[in-house]
């Protein structure tokens, strides 16, 4: 097994490699010039080109490529243009603040997903199942925008319930320590503020959690339909088990292998693909300060952001791989 | 062997499956008993009725669209068709064991064999420890003459091989002791030297711990190898039922005797193999008359018309064909019968 995870872990290099002469050369292809955003429309071109000078942008761009590949064999992220910060400092809070996010997302995603589509494929044919499947498909084709927009309205200000935007309290503010406040919050001990961390969370959670949930109850569904089927279910059954644990047992260990793939790959879009959702709640997370940084042409940022979430991707999906293993004895890696 | 108890009795029974197509009845009005002890065959071919019966008997037939509609399956005097699912659960496993055609899929792969095992004693010893649990697994599969069963219950059963799989199932449908234990077509996928083990298996268990068997088979060679009585279905209905010697010997059912018939006989290579001429009518089809009337060759008009009844042909011989009514066994023939 360590074996197989070492194995995996070098094929990352190409991989990542090849990611960040893509990004590189599609940043590049987008019309516009970082100096002349960080100067303005006013500014000379002997002011123009002294700062390309000074950010190296007048250097060939294999040239440029390869200053970028060499920082970041050191570890290095690169500084932003703009901010003059280096990437990897500037980046935690957002990273963090993503990752509490879609890690709440999917939580809630698996939870009702998996049960959902575990009774609808029980009782198939009920009511229970008609309706789950129907909120299902309505879940999938839900534009986020729009839901988080009617989330706003309905429980932040008809009902007066939620803060609508934000991750804590501007007059209270966490003092971050891993940038993941529930984590922070409960470290320091400081459960007024946990409280409204998680009050913070609810909404955008639900807004990002509703294609992943929808697109993982069908799964599970169609998958233990499959499963229901199948002999050792029936041997379960003349053995004298009850019917809840021949299916949370012996059927949902069965069923959940394909649903684990769709959970790892949902996972990965949350990571990078949250923007809507962050710009609507005003979520300071990774993708609004990529989004950001495009717009600036802030290239190191977007570079390092980009290769930062793919790299998170490509992990999320190595450890569904290490989890298929797990679960089913038969896969066998090496 | 009359002396024996009657352990299990079914009686009319009648399962129905409803389909798009409609009401289709798999089994129909079937009656007859597993005596303590016994090894009973139920043979016929596929669609006929055989193995629904043994779910009906399990209360394990697929619903829906499957449903019990009529007749009662009497265990010890319970109806087991009007108990609830909880009372059920009970005799299932307990009472009733069940092992099936399929020993590669029948068992969980993801569990090892003795999470399988103990959970199946487990279910019904609910006050036992989990080492008690698999002291008694591990017994068990020596019983059934699986080697290095303590180490068996790490193992995954993609780890075993068919043989070895079916005599897990062996062993997890008596763990609990069962009273009867329902084999359907336990040998069907095995090849056929494991076959004979197995039924060898079958019979030693059936006479050490006297559980009656009631073997579901498509195989004449099988029922004359293990079982005592036989039953023979077609098309959801019985159609003869007797000892295994008499029916193999005197088969009185012109489908029966089809049957034997289409046994490939080993000393004439290059014989064309026999075969009953047509295909089995699906279940429901046939609304009039006999139901192999379609296939006989001795089917005259009133088989078109009326669909005979089981006739009583001797002391245990029933054959359901009007070629036999009128010479059912009287009292007189019947003692001759036994005295021989």
């Amino acid at each position: 097994m360590l074996h197989y995870i070492g194995r995996r872990l070098l094929q990352l290099i190409p991989v990542l490699l090849g990611m960040t002469f893509i990004v590189f050369l599609i940043i590049r292809a987008i019309p516009g010039d970082p100096a002349q955003v960080i100067l303005g429309q006013q500014a000379t071109k002997e002011a123009v080109a002294a700062l390309r000078a000074s950010l190296g942008l007048d250097n060939p761009w294999y040239i440029q490529y390869f200053h970028y590949l060499g920082d970041l064999l050191t570890g290095d992220l690169g500084e932003s243009m703009r901010t003059k910060v280096p990437v990897a400092s500037e980046l935690w809070p957002y990273l963090g603040a993503t990752l509490e996010l879609s890690l709440c997302a999917i939580i809630l995603a698996v939870i009702i997903g998996v049960n959902a589509g575990i009774i609808s494929a029980w009782f198939q044919n009920s009511w229970f199942d008609y309706a789950a499947m129907i909120i299902a498909l309505i879940g999938v084709s839900m534009p986020i925008f729009w839901l988080g927009l009617m989330e706003q309205w309905i429980f932040g200000i008809q009902l007066d319930m939620l803060p609508t935007s934000g991750r804590d309290d501007a007059r209270n503010p966490v003092n971050p320590i891993t940038y993941l406040y529930i984590i922070d919050t409960i470290i320091q001990g400081r459960f007024d503020q946990l409280v409204v961390v998680i009050q913070h969370l609810i909404l955008p959670a639900i807004a990002l959690a509703t294609i992943p949930m929808a697109i993982i109850a069908r799964m599970t569904r169609s998958s233990m339909l499959e499963v229901m089927r199948s002999d050792y279910v029936r041997t379960a059954r003349a053995k004298g088990q009850k019917m809840f644990w021949v299916v949370y047992k012996h059927a949902l260990k069965n069923a959940i292998i394909p649903v684990l793939t769709v959970i790892g790959l949902q996972m990965g879009m949350l990571l990078g693909g949250a923007i809507l959702t962050e710009t609507i709640f005003s979520w300071p997370g990774i993708g609004r300060y990529i989004y950001d940084a495009i717009g600036f042409r802030d290239y190191p940022v977007i570079q390092s952001g980009i290769l930062v979430v793919a790299f998170m991707f490509i992990m999320i999906n190595l450890l569904v791989d290490i989890l298929y293993s797990i679960i089913d004895p038969r896969i066998k890696y090496n | 062997m009359n002396s024996r108890k009657e352990l299990l009795q079914v009686r009319e029974l009648e399962t129905t499956f409803f389909t798009d197509d409609g009401a289709i009845p798999a089994v129909d009005h079937i009656s007859f008993s597993l005596k303590e002890g016994e090894i009973l065959g139920i043979v016929g071919e596929s669609g006929c009725g055989k193995s629904v019966t043994s779910l009906s008997i399990m209360g394990l037939v697929p619903s829906p669209p499957g449903k019990i509609t009529s007749g009662e399956i009497l265990l010890d005097g319970k109806d087991l068709t009007k108990l609830s699912q909880k009372e059920m659960r009970k005799i299932r496993g307990q009472e009733i064991a069940m092992i099936f055609q399929e020993p590669m899929t029948s068992l969980n792969p993801l569990f090892t064999i003795g999470n399988q095992l103990t959970e199946a004693i487990l279910i019904h010893h609910k006050s036992w420890s989990k080492k008690k649990a698999s002291a008694r697994a591990v017994e068990m599969m020596k019983l059934v003459g699986l080697p290095r069963a303590e180490e068996l219950l790490k193992e995954y059963p993609h780890q075993l091989s068919g043989g070895m799989r079916q005599r897990v199932m062996i062993a997890m449908a008596l763990v609990c002791d069962p009273k009867i234990l329902i084999a359907d077509e336990p040998t069907t996928a095995l090849d056929v030297t494991i076959q004979a083990q197995i039924l060898q298996l079958m019979k030693d268990l059936n006479v050490r711990l006297n559980t009656a068997v009631m073997l579901i088979t498509h195989d004449l060679g099988v029922v004359a190898e293990t079982c005592e009585r036989v039953i023979v279905m077609y098309n959801g209905q019985i159609v003869e039922e007797g000892p295994v010697e008499l029916i193999f010997k005197n088969p009185e059912h012109p489908y029966t005797k089809g049957l034997i018939h289409s046994v490939p006989d080993m000393r004439f290579k290059k014989q064309r193999l026999f075969s009953i001429s047509g295909n089995v009518p699906k279940p429901g089809t046939v609304k009039q008359g006999c139901r192999f009337a379609a296939r006989c060759e001795y089917a005259f008009d009133r088989c078109q018309q009326e669909n005979p009844n089981l006739y009583q042909t001797a002391e245990q011989h029933k054959t359901r064909c009007f070629l036999k009514e009128g010479k059912e066994a009287s009292l007189d023939d019947r003692t001759a019968i036994e005295s021989k």
